[in-house]
Formats: structure tokens, sequence, C-alpha cells
């Protein structure tokens, strides 16, 4: 039992972070952007070419790993949404736009690395012995994955209350022509979301690679997917949501794996998905109204 | 001469027929697309049409219309409970909650042990020809085709372009988008039961939500300003395949990789720049000449 | 004679905000009714509310005595109830005459099967449809703009656009939500004109309006609103001298 609760934290980490890329985008644009599990992916396979080729430290590779997701998010917000912005139907083309990027991503890891699966280097893991905790053991990596996702809640927390750049970031996604008037850099602001967005989602595409050691262009798929339960649940555009709700699914998927069987570990996200979106579509902790009026 | 035309035409009835097929799905995500829903949910719809056909080829012995109107009407069915609660879904909601059931439908399958789970089922007598398809796609395309500029394919236009505005002039939003669901899930069963017999085999990882989103990129491509849209972007990305296939060893890139880069190049390429897809280009075309000569407008 | 329209205590709350407070007032059969206020008063909440896109949180609205306070907007559409709307809402792809085509989407006789079965009954449907777009059309003097997509044509050509399309339902009561906002005053005559010949027609108008000389011009009773309550009420003259209005409204229109 303590060992679930160490695994479904350490699982539960990684969606939050990836959920927290998501929402922010949402928050901000009130757009949906696809192509974060791409970024996630690539960020994986720049670990993998730090560690491998490079031999870099991990310590050191990942941050080096989200630093590249940062840029690439930015590349992604010049190239497919803000072109796109004033449009009527900006919402539905974000998405489309997103989904061909992400289609674009992941054409160029498959080029790069071809389909197979790749694994890091042996010895990339943080060696060490497991550390009692709860009656049970968390692994050296599974502590320095916990670590680094609550590392980068808190940076976000602090950047967001108490930066000018978070405060500007809530005005815009409150209001971008309010925050406009006000003198916000809006263009900015989102770029800036952009960045940090696609950060959280490459941090948590590299700790999933050493999770799971197994990197190939496809390895974003089902995380993608899951990514859209946990913000749905934790309410859309909010990010304590997003964080509280990544580890309830983390924690859920463990549960019913060790009770059900690993066939029955999707169901979880999915009807989960599902039954928040016909009983509370507000998630846990959202705003907005999602019906139509 | 003959000779020569039908091996050309045997060497590619697969990809004529798959031409056909991804027109139907194209045509089946625009069914919802043209009253502005963006519903997801059609890999589903199609894997519950192709595995219900199979079933019913398989374990009933039933005839190949009979399992295809199986095929249709399944999916059909599971439609309206599917629509009811999630048809009242603002946009991006919508789509991940039809995201979502496809993701179920899959899952189900993959766990469900009388179709071999992941593995899928191999097999299924070959029943289905290019006429077949090509009947199909006329129907649907004429059923689309009759809607459109009727008292109900303005009502659609109406709901995709201002929903609430509609409701005020009479028009039951709520079901007209559940009729156009469950339309939209009987061609993608359609596609599937027909599907299921052209390839001989049924796997649920050929209905995941790559699946659906290869049938919007169909649609979007090709345009649903027009009903036809949907069948010139499918063709369009069913050839571009088989056009680069020839062209990858050239540039010096894998085939692969190649056609989903030019892929996501051409659908970034039509959202950024022509937006309303392939089909309005001529539209396009038009109001370009006419800005550039006034005084040749009609 | 029972009104055709009655507002009873009708309230509509937002948050902290009572939009409508209370209001009551009767719209009878054939009337032109005005609906005035300051800005806020709730005249655009209470027609919202009346057409169904908002549910009242409290109060009552009835269209020839039926209740129809919480149903949707399409059944009271169906009921005989047609709008424009404050911030103009045509259908912007659509040309001029397809806007009013799919406003009379409830009295169309058009048969799917015919439709389907490639039917002479269905092309003359539609024929006939399309005939009494461009009547309406020709009413409000923009046959010539017919074929014009709505967002091209001018903002009063616009609003007037709105108007036929809601006639085009051929509604008992007709809601118009400021229709001659931005209207210089020969589009404003052009629209009290319509407004006239659409209520000797035997049709009800609620008119919400900023334009003051308008609303005293052509209606026959006035309900004055401000903070959400209802202030005054009766013919023209009257209000224009209640002291109640001249206070809480402080002059504003043409």
């Amino acid at each position: 039992m303590g060992q679930q609760i160490v695994n479904g934290l350490f699982l539960g980490s990684i969606y939050a972070l990836f959920a927290l890329g998501y929402t922010l985008v949402f928050g901000v644009l009130d757009i949906l952007n696809l192509a974060h599990a791409a970024v996630f992916m690539l960020a994986c396979f720049v670990a993998l070419l730090l560690v491998g080729s490079a031999h870099l430290h991990i310590l050191a590779a990942l941050p080096l790993a989200v630093l590249a997701a940062g840029i690439l998010g930015l590349v992604l917000e010049r190239v497919a949404f803000r072109p796109l912005r004033g449009r009527a139907n900006a919402n539905l083309s974000g998405l489309i736009s997103s989904l061909a990027v992400a289609i674009v991503f992941e054409a160029i890891a498959l080029e790069l690395w071809g389909p197979n699966v790749e694994r890091f280097p042996f010895g990339t893991l943080p060696a060490g012995d497991p550390i009692p905790f709860l009656g049970a053991e968390i692994s050296r990596l599974q502590l320095t994955t916990i670590g680094v996702a609550v590392l980068f809640f808190v940076a976000l927390t602090w950047l967001v209350t108490r930066t000018r750049l978070g405060r500007e970031i809530r005005a815009v996604a409150e209001s971008p022509r309010a925050a406009r008037v006000l003198g916000v850099n809006v263009d900015r602001v989102i770029a800036a979301s952009f960045f940090i967005s696609s950060a959280l989602g490459g941090a948590a595409g590299v700790l999933y690679g050493l999770a799971y050691n197994a990197i190939a262009p496809d390895m974003g798929r089902s995380v993608e997917l899951k990514g859209l339960a946990v913000i749905v649940l934790g309410g859309m555009g909010s990010m304590p949501g997003a964080v509280i709700a990544g580890f309830a699914l983390g924690l859920s998927e463990v549960f019913v794996v060790a009770h059900f069987g690993a066939s029955y570990r999707d169901v979880v996200s999915f009807a989960g998905l599902f039954l928040i979106l016909v009983l509370r579509p507000r998630g846990l902790l959202g705003a907005a109204s999602l019906r139509e009026a | 001469m003959w000779e020569h035309l039908r091996d050309l035409f045997l060497t590619y009835e697969s990809t004529l027929g798959y031409i056909g097929l991804n027109s139907l799905l194209a045509l089946s995500v625009y069914a919802t697309l043209s009253c502005g829903q963006l519903a997801l949910s059609n890999a589903g719809f199609m894997a519950i049409g192709a595995y219900g056909a199979t079933l019913l080829t398989l374990d009933a012995g039933a005839s190949f219309p009979l399992a295809l109107a199986g095929g249709v009407l399944l999916p059909a069915a599971v439609a309206v409970p599917l629509g009811l609660p999630v048809l009242r879904l603002r946009g991006v909601f919508l789509a991940i909650a039809t995201i979502g059931f496809g993701e179920v439908v899959r899952l189900g399958l993959v766990n469900w042990d009388h179709v071999n789970g992941a593995q899928g089922i191999v097999a299924i007598p070959q029943k289905t020809s290019l006429w077949t398809i090509g009947l199909a796609l006329a129907v649907v395309l004429f059923v689309l085709a009759r809607l459109r500029g009727s008292k109900w394919g303005f009502a659609l236009e109406a709901i995709r372009q201002d929903e609430p505005a509609a409701r005020t002039m009479g028009i039951p939003t709520t079901a007209y988008k559940l009729a156009m669901l469950v339309l939209g899930a009987a061609i993608a069963g359609l596609a599937g039961g027909l599907e299921a017999h052209f390839t001989f085999m049924v796997a649920p990882n050929g209905f995941s939500f790559a699946r659906v989103v290869d049938m919007l990129v169909f649609a979007v491509v090709g345009g649903t300003a027009r009903f036809w849209g949907p069948v010139l972007g499918a063709t369009f990305l069913t050839l571009l395949p088989e056009a680069l296939r020839d062209l990858a060893p050239l540039v010096g890139i894998e085939p692969g990789p190649l056609r989903l880069a030019v892929n996501g190049l051409v659908l970034l390429g039509v959202i950024l720049f022509l937006p309303n897809g392939l089909a309005s280009l001529p539209d396009r075309l038009r109001a370009r000449r006419r800005r550039a000569a006034p005084e040749l407008a009609a | 004679m029972t009104a055709l329209l009655a507002v009873e205590r009708l309230e509509r709350v937002f948050g902290g905000v009572r939009a409508v407070d209370g209001a009551s007032f009767e719209l009878r059969e054939g009337e032109i009714h005005g609906l005035i206020g300051p800005n806020g008063a709730g005249k655009t909440t209470a027609i919202n509310v009346i057409s169904g896109l908002l549910r009242p949180t409290g109060g009552a609205v009835r269209l020839a005595g039926r209740g129809i306070h919480g149903l949707p907007p399409h059944r009271i559409a169906a009921l005989g109830v047609a709008r424009t709307f404050q911030n103009i809402r045509l259908f912007p792809d659509l040309s001029a005459r397809d806007n009013v085509l799919v406003g009379a989407h409830l009295v169309r006789r058009a048969s799917l099967a015919a439709r389907l079965l490639v039917l002479p009954a269905a092309r003359e449907e539609e024929r006939g449809a399309r005939a009494r777009a461009g009547e309406l059309l020709e009413r409000i003097g923009l046959s010539a703009r017919a074929d014009d997509h709505a967002r091209n044509l001018s903002y009063g050509e616009q609003r007037r656009v709105e108007i036929a399309r809601a006639l085009a339902a051929e509604p008992r009561l007709l809601l118009l939500d400021e229709p001659t906002a931005g209207m210089n005053p020969v589009e404003v005559q052009a629209v009290a004109a319509l407004i006239r010949s659409v209520a000797a027609g035997g049709r009800s108008v609620l008119l919400i309006e900023h334009n003051v000389k308008l609303v005293m011009d052509v209606c026959d009773r006035i309900t004055v609103l401000d903070f959400g309550k209802v202030i005054a009420e009766g013919p023209p003259a009257a209000v224009a001298k209640d002291p109640a209005v001249i206070t809480a409204y402080l002059g504003s229109g043409t």
C-alpha cells in the first residue's frame, strides 16, 4: 500500500508537470496546444542526445533539455499560433495548426532517430540504494523525479504570484484586450507562457523517459490524451487543479493496476474524463462556464 | 493495351480503394464540422462499424449487405447516448470528450478476448470491391449534396455561424447537432465495415486517435465550405504519399518521415494561408482577380 | 383584452447584479410598445429572458397567457416570437437573402423526403421560400444587395436585414433591440415606417430604443426601466412628462 502511494506520487508528478504546461496555455489563450506532447517527446530525445553522445550527466542534461523545450515552445507559438490571432474561429484553427506542428515534430524525430525504441545509456539513472519511506521504498529515480517536479511547482507558483510577468500572465488570461489597454505587451506574455509551458512539458518528457526508459517518437501519444483528462479533471486553466488532478490520476492508475490488472490502467483516465465532462465539466477547480449559451 | 490498363488498375486498386474510404471518413467528420462541432469520435464509430460488420460476417454468417447495414446502424445507435450529454459542451470540451470516447472504444476492443484483443481479427473475407466503395461514396455524397442548400442545410450553416441566434429562429440546435453526429457515425461505420472487408483485417490500433486526426486533416485540407471539399482533401492526401515515395530517395529523407512531414506542412500551410481548404482555391483566385481589375467584375 | 405579452415581477440576477429587478409590464395585441431606460437599465437582459436566451431567476413571462419562462429559445420562437439583436447577429458568411431564408425556418413547409428524392415539390418550395425572402428584402429596400454577404453590408443595411430576417418567421411578437442604433435620420424614418406597417399587419412590437424621438413618434405605450425596475408606464405623452423618467433618463437619444 505504501509502495503504491510512492509509485502513484512518482507517476503523478510527471502527469502533473505535463498537465501544468497544457493548462497554462489553455488558461492564457483559451486554446488547446496539441503539440505539447510532441515537445515532451523531443525534449526527451534531446536529453538522450546530451547524455548519450555528449556524455553529460543527467542532472546537467535535464535543464538543457528543458531549455530546448522552451525554445521549441517559442517557435511553436510564432509559427502556429500567432498568425492566427484575431481570426474568428481561432480555437479550432489553433488546435489544428498545433496538430500540424506536432506532426512535423514527430517526423523530425522519426527521421533523426528512427521508429525504434531507444534507451538511456546504462548508468544514466541516479545511482544508489532505494530509501525507505512509509513502509515502502522510494528509488533514487523516484525521489529525483518528485523532487524536480516539486521544484518546478514552487518555481512556477513564485513566478505567477510574485513576479511582474506572472501578474501580466494572469491579466492576459483574464482578458487580453484589457491587459493590452493597461500596457501589457500581450505578444511577449503569450510567448513567455509558451516558453514556460513547453519547458514544463519538456521536463515531464525527460522524467518520463527516465522512468520508463523507452524513448520513441510516439511516446507522447498516451500521455497526451491522459494530459487532457487531467486538465479537464482539474479544471481547465487552473494550475493548482492540474497538479492535484495529475497526482490523483497517478495514484488512481497505480491502485487500479495493482488491484485489477494492467489492462485497466487507461480506463481510469478516460472513464474519469467522461464522467467529469458529463457531471461536472468545470472540473475540480475550474471556473469558466463550459456549456453553450 | 487493355492488359496494360488492367495491370495499372490492379497496382493501384488499393490506392483507389483508399481514396474512396478516406473520402468517406473525411465526409463523416465533415458532417459534424458543417454545424460547427469539432467531434473527434469517428475513429471510435468506425471501429464499432468495422468490428460490428466483421462479427456479423464471421460469427453470424451474415451476407455482406446485412453486415454493412449492421456496421452502419450500430455506431449510429451508439451516437445517440453519446451525443445527448456531450453536445452540450463547448468547442474544445466536446473535442476532448469525443477523443475520450474514441479511446474508450479502442481500449474496450484491446481488452475484449472474443476479438483477439490487441492482435485483432484477420482473414475477413474480401467482399469490398472498388464498386462497393464507389457506390457508398456516391450515396453519401448525394445525401450531403441534397442537404446543402436545403432548409436543413441552411439551418446547419446557421448553427455553425451563430448557434444562439439560430435558436431564436426556431431551429432546435441540439437535435440538429445530434442528427449530424449520428449521420457522421453512420458514415464512419460504413467506411469501417467496408475497410474490414477490403483489407481482410481489423485491429484496435487502426482506430486510434491518430486515425481520427487523419480524418480531420483530410476534411480541413480539402475544405468544408463545399460538401465535396473533404473528398478533395482525402484524394490529395492519399495520393501524396504515393508520389512522395519516389521523391524520398532524391531528397535523402526516409519515406515514412517525409510523408509525415509533408502532411504536417500541408496542414499548416492550409490553416495559415488557405483556411477554407483547397476547395476554396477557385473562390480565392476569383476574388483576387476581381480585386486586381474591378472593372472586369460581373 | 388579455395581454399578448405579460412580464410579471421578472427577476434576473448575475452574481451580485440585479439586472432585472421585479419588473412587470404588459404588451397588448397589435401594439407597438417601447421599452426605454438609461444604459444598463436591464432592457436587453429583459429581452434575452423573454426570447429564452436567459432563464429568469424569478418571476414569469407569459405569451397569450401561457408561461414561456424557462423554455428553450427555439420553443419560444415556435410560439411566434422573433427578435433582432443589439449588436447585430447576422450570419456573416451568408448573403442577405440567405439570412432572411434562415429566418423563415419555422414557416417553411419543406419535406426532407421530397428534397432527398429530388421531387419537383422540393424545388417549388424552395423557389417559393426564396421569393418570399426577396419580397421581404424589397420591403426594406435592399433587393439590390440581396446576394451580398452580410458582412459586406453597411451597418444600417445589416440592421434592416436583421429586421427582415425576424419578419420572415411571421411572428406574433417582434422584439427589436435598438434597431436604429448608428443610423442616419433618413434610415431611422424608414425603420419607423417599417415598424408601423408591421403593426398595421397585425403583429405586435416590443421596441428597445435610445432614440427618444423615434420612440415617442411610433409607440402606442412605453415602459421605462431603470436599474432593472419599472419606473413608469403609459402613453408617450404621459411618460415624457413623468418626473421620475426625467430624473433617471438624462436626455439621451437623437
